[in-house]
């Protein structure tokens, strides 16, 4: 496919090369982050709690003596895992039933837009929150929850995208040749919905950290002493007057990484446009 | 245009009813066992059961469904938990803090974000676009919660400039509830003090709201104008000789603002969403922060309330939307 | 300049810079209109003659770069500012676009825009400006003209929204009008009637034009004089009758024989016009043409006049 072209494109401007070199510096910190670390991010050390950043612990440390900087590196993995997950799930999703309700049409059509409808109806984060609420705090019920939440952006995409593509002739020249709806479908709509997919899943992926950190910060995340960014951010707020650092470098990573993605997601979407 | 509200009115039963259908699934289905998950594992067989049977949650699920829907219609909404008053009772007195907190950060959006899109599109691909859109990506990939937390830390703890968390001073009596809003309230007392106090306790929370909207309305307002910017009127009126003043003001804005104003709304009610974490960190009694303890504590009925009303008032913000829109552009009125 | 020499364009050159390369619109262009003349530029699509018009009237993209001279009533409208250019435009110099409707804002009454036409030049009471607006509305042929100031312009036929727009163009009686393809976009039998309108418009208040057309038909119906563009230059100039009586540019002898009912046996031209990003060297049209001589590959025919008032760039005719 036309996966690298398009990627070259897009890391030739400004924003999306500084995106580019934003998420693969945090996906090689995901991958071996753990063993680059310091110190133990689970190791507690009492006498050392609510050090300012020093030469030791060039983030501080937090009211269990533990090392930031390690915590840090070690809640990439966490957050960026969590936020894979999540997309590919819901990215899966939308992708099958947009493609079936775009194409078939008709009834089914009708249900999905109805029960897209209704999700829309709801923030986001709120829908969510209730979701996690009722399956139980934990990183996986959070993955579940922001999934529930974010499929019908995707299938409402795949969808647009879907019936822009029946329409043109060669798919009617296909099925004169009496090729299955099943071969249609993934021989010729699926290649041109995918850079649509591409585009909307980068850029979901941050929306999926900020999501998934938000509810780490509400307390329905992962349970301490994970290192989960949002779960960082609210143990440090009681300390916020006085000790800074603690709430501060895991929201700084939450920002980076989703402003990573972003800038990725819009270079990647300016490249594509560009095509068509 | 009346029939056309009409038709949207309608459209929004079935809507509102399938949020309805998705509360009920969420916080019904889905927890393995909700009034034991809410009185916890200490709590006695006996009560768990009688309370069961209280709140019907014995009965067959469908007969659930039904009872709730006939429920929510009649405007019994249950009791809170916490509360243990009206839902409708409680939604209704932290509502004001929300929508006084959110009609501050929607001023604080369009004030910032329309100039600074407008600004981006008029000046294409020089510094000015760039730093705009450098604005507008930061300001989509900041989490709300950390934001606030660093504007307390920097303005209240360090530099003292601001008032910390909360709607007053605890030192300042509130004045008489009229509509709930403390700023509006405070002016129709006369107090002046309270309403000083007040502003200067919405300025944080409204700022960080309305800075992370503000991305997104900067986003809608540049490309909406970059693209009546390519429409042939402009140029048409630029062949008139009218000037370039004239041509931005009467042919270019005003018709890029149309898909503006529906962006704004939108983000009216996305407001919401964003309040519920502001006024988690700035301890504001709203409905985000009702919301949250309500979510938390598995109180469901609460929990339903809520979610029916977030509903609403989506809907409602997206139908006056539409509206505006249709009003602004009369293409759409006699289509 | 010639006491009755209005317009004058000297070696206009139009470039733009792309991605790709510098993509030349105009190439030396030089072209003169005369007082209450009507003068057609006919071409292709891709010849250059919209981006003629719009570099009279200044009003191309800002990354165009222009070189030359465009001499109205001897005042270089080149090196005018931006403010002083503004007041020629729709009071001096008008121009008409293609699709009446898109030239018309969708938001604001038809009304408001004739109005704001005249207010912008001419300190001046609403309700005269209104009483104006509605003389010219009904001198454009449409009936009720009160009503259709209220009106918007998605509530206009095509036909409809044409007249308005000519009606706009001349409120203030300006000198030069330049039209581009005002009626290609329209109904065929509509055509006809908005052509006709126009010409009488012009005549009655001895406004020069600058007609733009692809169609050679509609050249033939108004001009007085006709010139033919090719790939950003101008191949040939001369009187109507003798554009289409004695064509002497190759080019212009194949356009003609590719129209049919021009009482010429029907032949169309070999070949595409190309890429103005990567021209021909010397004469442009040399891959097409069937008399292209070995000068013809290495260079530019010089702009020669043949007969009084006849101009053409051949090499076949160059050493006259």
């Amino acid at each position: 496919m036309l996966f690298p072209a398009f990627l070259r494109r897009a890391a030739s401007t400004p924003t999306g090369a500084v995106g580019l070199a934003i998420v693969t510096a945090l996906v090689f910190l995901a991958v071996f982050g753990p063993t680059l670390t310091p110190y133990d991010p689970y190791q507690q050390a009492m006498e050392k709690r609510l050090q300012p950043p020093s030469r030791e612990h060039p983030f501080g440390t937090d009211h269990l003596g533990r090392d930031i900087l390690s915590r840090v590196l070690y809640g990439c993995r966490v957050s960026l895992g969590a936020a894979a997950l999540v997309v590919s799930i819901s990215a899966a999703v939308g992708l099958l039933l947009g493609l079936v309700s775009g194409y078939f049409g008709g009834f089914v059509d009708e249900i999905l837009m109805r029960v897209t409808d209704v999700f829309f109806a709801f923030p986001r984060l709120i829908l969510a929150m209730a979701v996690n609420a009722a399956l139980g705090p934990g990183l996986l019920n959070t993955m579940l929850a922001v999934a529930a939440v974010s499929w019908p952006a995707y299938a409402r995409l795949i969808r647009a995208c879907t019936l822009q593509v029946k329409n043109e002739t060669y798919i009617e020249a296909a099925r004169a040749l009496g090729l299955s709806h099943a071969r249609i479908i993934f021989k010729h709509v699926l290649p041109m919905v995918v850079h649509a997919l591409i585009v909307q899943a980068t850029l979901d992926f941050g929306g999926a950290i900020l999501l998934c950190s938000a509810l780490g910060f509400l307390g329905l995340g992962a349970p301490p002493p994970t290192p989960e960014w949002g779960l960082m951010v609210s143990e440090g707020r009681l300390y916020l007057a006085t000790h800074w650092w603690v709430s501060t470098f895991p929201g700084l990573a939450i920002t980076t990484s989703a402003l990573g993605f972003n800038l990725l997601g819009d270079a990647l979407r300016d490249a594509l446009e560009v095509k068509f | 245009m009346g029939a056309y509200i009409l038709r949207r009115l309608l459209m929004l039963v079935p809507v509102l009813f399938g949020a309805l259908t998705l509360t009920f699934f969420v916080t019904r289905v889905i927890p393995a066992d909700p009034v034991g998950a809410i009185l916890g594992p200490q709590a006695p067989p006996e009560l768990v059961d009688k309370i069961r049977r209280e709140w019907g949650f014995d009965k067959p699920l469908h007969e659930q469904f039904v009872n709730y829907i006939l429920g929510v219609v009649r405007g019994d909404w249950g009791r809170a938990l916490r509360t243990g008053r009206p839902v409708l009772r409680d939604i209704l007195e932290v509502f004001p803090a929300t929508l006084e907190l959110a009609t501050a950060a929607l001023f604080v959006s369009v004030a910032v974000g329309v100039p600074l899109g407008l600004v981006a599109a008029l000046k294409k691909d020089t510094w000015v676009d760039h730093v705009v859109r450098a604005f507008i990506t930061i300001g989509s990939s900041t989490p709300a919660f950390w934001l606030g937390l660093m504007m307390l830390l920097l303005f209240y703890h360090r530099l003292g400039w601001l008032p910390g968390p909360g709607r007053l001073d605890t030192s300042i009596p509130p004045p008489p509830r009229i509509t709930g809003m403390v700023t509006i309230d405070s002016l129709l007392a006369g107090r002046f003090d309270a309403f000083a106090n007040a502003v200067a306790h919405l300025v944080m929370p409204a700022s960080v709201l309305g800075w992370i909207s503000s991305a997104g309305i900067a986003r809608i307002t540049r490309s909406s104008v970059l693209e009546v910017l390519s429409k042939e009127h402009v140029r048409a009126a630029r062949a008139k000789g009218l000037a370039e003043k004239l041509v931005v003001s009467r042919h270019v804005l005003r018709n890029a603002l149309v898909p503006v104003v529906t962006v704004i709304g939108v983000t009216y009610g996305g407001l919401l969403e964003g309040a519920v974490m502001t006024e988690t960190v700035f301890s504001w009694p709203g409905l985000g922060r009702y919301s949250t303890n309500a979510l938390l504590g598995l109180d469901y009925m609460a929990i339903t309330g809520v979610t029916m009303f977030v509903a609403l008032v989506y809907s409602i913000v997206n139908l006056a939307t539409d509206v505006i829109y249709a009003y602004l552009d009369p293409r759409i009125r006699y289509g | 300049m010639a006491d009755d020499t209005l317009l004058r364009v000297e070696g206009l050159t139009v470039e733009y810079r792309t991605r790709a390369g510098f993509l030349r619109a105009l190439d030396r262009v030089s072209l003169s209109v005369r007082r209450g003349e009507i003068v057609s530029v006919v071409g292709e699509t891709g010849s250059g003659k919209s981006t003629l018009a719009l570099a009279i009237i200044r009003l191309l993209p800002p990354s165009a770069r222009v070189a030359g001279k465009v001499l109205y009533n001897s005042v270089n409208l080149l090196e005018l500012d931006e403010e002083s250019m503004r007041r020629f435009r729709g009071r001096e110099i008008a121009m008409i676009f293609q699709e009446p409707k898109a030239a018309l804002n969708p938001l604001l009454t038809v009304g408001s825009q004739l109005i704001e036409a005249i207010e912008a030049h001419d300190e001046i009471e609403r309700s005269r400006a209104r009483e104006m607006a509605v003389e010219m509305l009904s001198k454009v042929g449409l009936p009720d003209p009160e009503r259709i100031l209220s009106r918007y312009p998605h509530e206009l036929s095509g036909g409809m929204a044409q007249r308005v727009i000519i009606a706009m163009a001349l409120l203030l009686k300006p000198k030069l009008l330049l039209a581009d393809e005002p009626t290609s976009a329209l109904d065929v039998s509509v055509q006809a009637q908005i052509l006709d309108l126009l010409y009488r418009m012009v005549r009655e208040l001895r406004t020069s034009v600058l007609f733009i057309t692809h169609d050679l038909g509609v050249a033939a119906e108004v001009s007085d004089r006709v010139a033919v563009m090719y790939a950003g230059k101008v191949v040939e100039v001369a009187g109507v009758y003798d554009i289409f009586e004695k064509p002497l540019h190759p080019y212009t002898v194949g356009l003609l024989d590719s129209v049919p009912g021009s009482g010429r046996e029907l032949k169309g031209i070999e070949g595409e016009p190309p890429s103005p990003l990567n021209p021909p060297p010397g004469c442009r049209f040399h891959p097409r043409c069937p008399y292209a001589m070995d000068v013809c590959r290495r260079q530019e025919p010089p702009e020669v006049e043949v007969k009084g008032d006849h101009y053409v760039a051949c090499h076949l005719y160059a050493h006259r």
